[in-house]
């Protein structure tokens, strides 16, 4: 079985989803997991299916962005992504005035950790940017890497803080 | 800090101040003064009465506002007031008071709730707080120790102010990577 990841942004329109996962489904392709969201007036979309050839999908969903306004990728993957190790579950939230370079400085110091970002969003609005990730740190990591982080966000001038996630379950 | 002789706020009004408040300009994030932990304040001076009394007329003319904190208005200090009267999800209510050097001293009962805040005017976030909530201060003025006892949505009010007087903000507190949102509908 074909696992596929596919990605499709454009100008935000109704009918985007109900466009792409008609060709999906008319093609026999199971969509799992995905995420779709609209970004300052661009929609995007990111997922993984099963099913068809990488190429029967490609040309499936060449018309829909004919037009110039959508544009759509789609690659074969290893299936479930490889291994990840999963680490203790923090939040690390960072705002401040926008400015370049604040994504990049602290994921770093995660990834210098050996710290995962497992799901991140950021905003601007208006001269506040705000960045939140869902992290995963290797066990008894965290009160370092928070030192590191409040070091690097100072240097930004940006607050930052790294909070242990909820992981309360019914 | 010595302990309080009662629980609640002992008839307190912000009449009790004796000064007319002020309208401040209220300042929004990125703004260095909302991350900066407030220092304790001595509530009998005449500058922390002035600002409580500011605090409350600012708070009182602005639309869909249950709390104000010094900060907000530029000034690094632990100070805020607090009032969720005729709001739909506030259970026990205190009216309007305004506490100085406030600290939670119990906090049980944790629930997740959206919140928003004049001072980040365009997101709203889903934070997790205590719903049953023991907190101890002093009243600006006389700087009569209280101990106030309250819970929901009051509860919520009082931990999201005194996060300001710590320098935090709602966004340091958010749930996860989508629990961020822009706001939908202003006050």
């Amino acid at each position: 079985m074909n696992e596929l990841a596919i990605t499709v942004i454009g100008r935000d329109r109704p009918g985007i989803v109900a466009d792409v996962a008609e060709v999906l489904a008319r093609l026999g392709a199971n969509l799992t997991d995905s995420t779709m969201t609209r970004l300052r007036g661009h929609f995007a979309m990111t997922l993984i299916c099963v099913g068809p050839a990488a190429a029967d999908v490609e040309a499936a969903l060449a018309p829909l962005a004919a037009d110039g306004h959508l544009l759509a990728t789609v690659r074969a993957v290893t299936p479930d992504g490889g291994s990840t190790t999963a680490g203790e579950p923090y939040v690390l939230a960072v705002h401040g005035a926008d400015r370049m370079g604040i994504v990049a400085a602290m994921t770093r110091v995660l990834a210098d950790a050996g710290g995962n970002v497992t799901d991140l969003s950021t905003r601007l609005t208006g001269s506040l940017y705000v960045v939140v990730a869902e992290v995963e740190l290797p066990s008894g990591s965290a009160d370092e890497v928070a030192g590191r982080l409040t070091r690097a966000a100072a240097e930004l001038g940006v607050g930052v803080s790294l909070r242990p996630a909820d992981t309360d379950l019914l | 800090m010595t302990a309080p002789e009662y629980a609640g706020l002992g008839g307190w009004t912000p009449e009790k101040l004796g000064v007319p408040g002020e309208v401040r300009p209220v300042v929004a994030a990125p703004e260095p003064v909302l991350s900066r932990p407030g220092p304790e304040v001595d509530p009998t001076s005449p500058e922390v009465v002035r600002l409580a009394a500011d605090l409350v007329a600012t708070m009182r003319v602005s639309p869909g506002c249950v709390g104000l904190a010094a900060p907000q208005v530029g000034v690094s200090a632990q100070v805020f007031a607090v009032d969720v009267t005729g709001h739909p999800k506030a259970v026990t209510v205190h009216g309007t008071f305004v506490l100085c050097n406030a600290r939670v001293v119990e906090a049980t009962r944790w629930k997740a709730g959206r919140e928003g805040c004049m001072s980040v005017p365009d997101l709203t976030g889903d934070v997790k707080r205590a719903s049953r909530l023991v907190v101890e201060g002093a009243l600006p003025g006389s700087g009569e120790p209280v101990r106030l006892v309250t819970d929901g949505f009051e509860a919520r009010a009082l931990q999201h102010e005194i996060d300001h007087c710590a320098g935090l903000l709602f966004l340091d507190r958010v749930a996860g990577a989508h629990a961020v949102y822009q706001r939908q509908v202003y006050l």
